[in-house]
């Protein structure tokens, strides 16, 4: 074989100026998305912010609706408490059911009744809320369930309806996360199942369980369909669940159908109210997700 | 002896025993070719790297870090054109990082940073100007456990990097083809070149990853620890298969397995807690080495 | 309560459990068993129930004529629900087209792009759009974007006039697109959300592979990571789809409420979920009305429930894909 020098090199083979701009086009694009993706919130927080924030005021949340014409118009307390109430209730229905069934896969699910739940509940988080408002309308309210027609408690219903497959999914998966060697150690002291459960299995997936009930939480709050149908709408303030109750997405709707600027002013102010609430629970639930991530469970 | 910063005892290159002779053109473009198909807009070439047109890497001063945690502390070596040079040492010793600074795959980690120059016989592969997917073309990876992609078959597999620099559908056919052969792999893949890459043994599918990394003919390949997750006659096609393809790549293989690096290795460099201890020729490195540490390792006293 | 031994009659000692001591674990079996049970017996019943009191505008119809038929006319006691099953498919997939490229670019740039310090805030902030009412999307696009918007989807129509379904006279203010463009809005972040979770269980040897190669950052995407994540992402986009096929109120608010199926996707509509919202309290005393309406309903479900299942098997499927062993031998 000849020997001759070896030619030491100048520069590498060149890359192709296409596969540079497309690279670069695509990354500009990527970054456009995300602007555009952030676009609608920031102009949407401005808006209602611009609009209702003049409604804002003690008597916006110390007053009922008063439903006048002319004069006072109210603020809207019932709405909020109305809210409150109903999302509440449906809560304590909710989470504890949907835990159940979480921890009836999880612990006890291995044959074909368990695969057929996880599987319609999942497929139950696609129904729409409007469908589930119709089922209890047919169900509860023509039937006046509880000696009434439209009620507190069947707005609640109809949103439990609608969280329960949110925190059965989100608890299994929290649930599943806890390692199975924590489970064998307690039962391995003489434990009976139940006990390991409550006493183990539970704690360890407290602050994932909470978290998915809180995005539960958020979701319903901002439901309006099934209330019309369940919950309706009403002026006074009502601690009286078997009643029907007032709600700020169904306030808001009904406000700003008016042609009354300081209704439409006072809409604005709860649709304020309404996503400064969701926001907090939303932002709450981050937290602890984040800080238990951060502490290593899951 | 101590090699840090001083010339290793290596063959010399212009020795005509070494079989390791050069032609004269370094620039791809004007490689002289007898039958040599166009050349694709990226401006390689087909094929086989006419005999002795190799190249070499030296590394002046190489440190790399996480964070602030150093894994490399300044290293100097140079990997010989055509050569392949093992690099041993325990665990956590720093030999997985320093050749990831090689094709700067070690800059993809978040937070990593490095120090130093890593030059491609005169170029300094960090240079600004530098284009980091022209580095990577050059220097070939080949790693720990096999990364076939699992959605595409096997001529997609291997025809994958020929398509990021363009090659015309022309091209691509006997392209891959050679790099398959060039990877002792063709006779078992021919018929089968349409199937999923996923599909195939462990030992076959690193002989398709490095089939992958040689069809866009690089100048250098790093391996890293490639037959690590293999059994013993997978392993040993691989380390024959290194035994041909020094003849058209310098090779840089990690190793913690001495035996492997005592069988391919022309020559060797035992690091350890983040320093080159000891660079010599693999027989050296063996049976006389330098250095006390480098005596201990690979008698097996630790590691 | 002691798991304790017992004393038998012999004298030697038992180590059975009392069944007393194995009620509360037998009762939580069967409490939670039956009330998982009890779930599939409920979706069971609302089925038959939806199915019940719709039975009288099936009658009168019949079950295709009803879901197929082009002319649904209050006035005349006329229900056929064509216009509104087709209104409902024009907005998701007008959703589907706007909102799926940019959640999926929006996840990529989560995953690849965007440098870490502002990776957490601008996640949160995506994740935020999910925050907002229905009713107050519904009530800003109207308020909002649709005077802001009606030049453009104006001009939009003149130029591209030839392309089908665009050219209209006038555009209206509400119609299929702004409800498609709302939809699209609030499916945003499911799908980014899910998008995001599957592209960033793409293996790292994965990515490595492409770029040791010579890739760009672009072509690493395009060869590792979007045709291993693509199953999961057509998942997340079925249920992005469930939902948009499901939401009442922002679309009832901007879509016209005209059960006329328009030539154009400037022009009003309806929608399925929209109609039941819009005329329940007037169908209050007409039976006929009350039992089209509740028959609307009951092809939603059967629509969302079809949607979402495949969506499920799909994202089932991609989640078991990442853990596929390579087969080993030499």
């Amino acid at each position: 074989m000849e020997s001759a020098p070896l030619a030491p090199r100048s520069a590498l083979p060149p890359v192709s100026p296409r596969r540079r701009r497309t690279d670069r086009a695509v990354r500009a694009l990527l970054w456009l998305a995300t602007g555009l993706a952030l676009v609608p919130l920031v102009l949407i927080i401005f808006y209602i912010l611009k609009k209702g924030i003049g409604a804002l005021s003690v008597e916006f949340f110390t007053t009922d609706p008063t439903g006048n014409f002319l004069g006072a118009k109210g603020g809207v307390k019932s709405a909020i408490l109305g809210t409150i109430e109903i999302v509440g209730f449906a809560t304590l229905v909710a989470v504890p059911l949907g835990v159940g069934v979480a921890l009836y896969l999880t612990e006890y699910g291995a044959g074909r009744l368990a695969q057929a739940v996880r599987f319609f509940v999942d497929v139950m988080t696609g129904v729409p809320s409007i469908v589930f408002g119709l089922f209890v309308y047919l169900t509860l309210v023509l039937a006046g369930t509880g000696g009434s027609s439209f009620a507190g408690w069947k707005g609640s219903a109809a949103l439990a309806l609608l969280m329960l497959p949110v925190v059965t999914r989100s608890a299994e998966v929290v649930l599943k996360l806890v390692p199975d060697s924590l489970r064998e150690a307690a039962l391995a002291l003489g434990a009976p199942r139940w006990k390991v459960i409550v006493r183990v299995v539970l704690p360890s997936a407290a602050s994932g369980i909470v978290t998915g009930a809180l995005l539960a939480v958020a979701r319903a709050a901002g439901e309006t369909a099934p209330l019309l149908f369940t919950a309706t709408i009403v002026k006074a303030t009502t601690l009286d669940l078997n009643q029907p109750m007032n709600s700020l997405p169904a306030q808001i709707f009904q406000d700003l159908k008016q042609p009354d600027d300081e209704l439409v002013q006072r809409a604005w102010g709860a649709a304020i109210t309404l996503v400064a609430m969701i926001l907090i629970v939303t932002l709450i639930a981050k937290s602890i997700q984040r800080r238990s991530r951060a502490m290593g469970v899951r | 002896m101590h090699p840090n910063g001083e010339a290793p005892p290596m063959t010399d290159l212009n020795d005509p025993d070494t079989g390791a002779g050069t032609t004269g053109s370094a620039a791809d473009a004007a490689r002289p070719a007898a039958s040599r198909p166009e050349p694709s807009p990226d401006g390689a070439s087909v094929g086989a790297r006419p005999a002795g047109e190799l190249h070499s890497i030296r590394l002046e001063q190489l440190s790399a870090f996480y964070g602030d945690h150093q894994a490399v502390k300044g290293v100097s070596m140079t990997f010989e054109a055509g050569e392949v040079t093992a690099i041993i040492g325990p665990s956590g010793c720093g030999k997985s990082t320093m050749v990831r600074c090689i094709n700067r795959m070690h800059e993809e980690i978040p937070g990593a940073r490095f120090e130093g120059r890593v030059l491609l016989d005169e170029v300094d592969l960090h240079a600004p100007e530098v284009d980091v997917v022209a580095v990577r073309r050059v220097v070939g990876m080949v790693f720990q456990k096999p990364n076939p992609f699992p959605t595409m078959s096997v001529y997609d597999n291997v025809a994958a990097g020929l398509r990021f620099i363009g090659a015309g559908r022309g091209e691509l056919d006997d392209r891959v083809r050679e790099a398959l052969v060039g990877a002792s792999l063709w006779d078992e893949v021919k018929e089968r070149l349409g199937k999923p890459g996923a599909g195939l043994s462990g030992g076959q599918q690193q002989r398709l990853c490095i089939a992958r990394a040689l069809a866009v003919d690089p100048e250098v390949l790093l391996m890293d620890e490639p037959c690590s997750a293999l059994d013993p006659v997978a392993t040993l096609r691989i380390e024959e298969l290194i035994a041909e393809l020094k003849q058209r790549v310098t090779i840089a293989i990690v190793t913690h397995n001495m035996q492997q690096a005592a069988r391919v290795a022309d020559t060797t460099a035992f690091m350890l807690s983040g320093e080159l201890i000891e660079v010599a020729a693999t027989d050296k490195i063996f049976t006389n080495p330098g250095d006390e540490r480098t005596e201990q390792y690979v008698s097996g006293k630790f590691g | 309560m002691e798991a304790g031994t017992q004393a038998a009659p012999g004298g030697g000692r038992s180590l059975d459990r009392s069944p007393l001591a194995r009620l509360p674990d037998r009762v939580v079996r069967i409490g939670l068993t039956a009330i998982s049970a009890a779930i599939l017996l409920l979706l069971a019943y609302f089925f038959v129930k939806l199915a019940l009191e719709a039975r009288p505008v099936f009658e009168k119809f019949g079950v295709l004529n009803f879901v197929f038929e082009n002319n649904w006319d209050v006035s005349k006691g006329i229900y056929g629900a064509l216009p509104l099953l087709v209104g409902t498919l024009i907005t998701s997939a007008l959703a589907l087209t706007i909102g799926v490229p940019v959640a999926v670019a929006v996840a990529l740039f989560l995953t690849e792009l965007c440098p870490r310090r502002a990776r957490g805030s601008l996640t949160v902030l995506v994740d935020m759009l999910a925050a907002v009412p229905s009713v107050v999307y519904g009530l800003w696009a109207f308020y909002f974007l649709i005077p802001k918007l009606k030049p453009v989807e104006q001009w939009f129509a003149d130029t591209f006039h030839f392309v089908p379904f665009v050219a209209t006279e006038n555009v209206a203010g509400p119609n299929y697109f702004i409800a498609g463009l709302i939809l699209a809005i609030m499916i945003l972040p499911i799908v980014s959300a899910i998008s995001r979770e599957v592209l960033s269980t793409v293996p790292a040897d994965q990515k490595e592979a492409s770029l040791a190669l010579g890739a760009t950052r672009w072509e690493m995407i395009r060869t590792s990571m979007l045709p291993y994540a693509r199953r999961g992402i057509v998942g997340g986009s079925m249920l992005g789809l469930g939902r948009a096929i499901g939401e009442t109120i922002a679309v009832t608010i901007v879509i016209g409420d005209n059960p006329i199926l328009g030539h154009s996707i400037f022009d009003q509509g309806y929608t399925l979920a929209a109609v039941i919202a819009n005329e329940f309290s007037e169908a209050a005393s007409d039976p006929l009305h009350k039992a089209a309406l509740i028959g609307a309903g009951l092809v939603l479900f059967v629509l969302t429930l079809l949607v979402n299942s495949i969506a499920r098997l799909l994202v089932i499927r991609s989640e078991r894909q990442g853990s596929k062993p390579i087969a080993v031998g030499h």
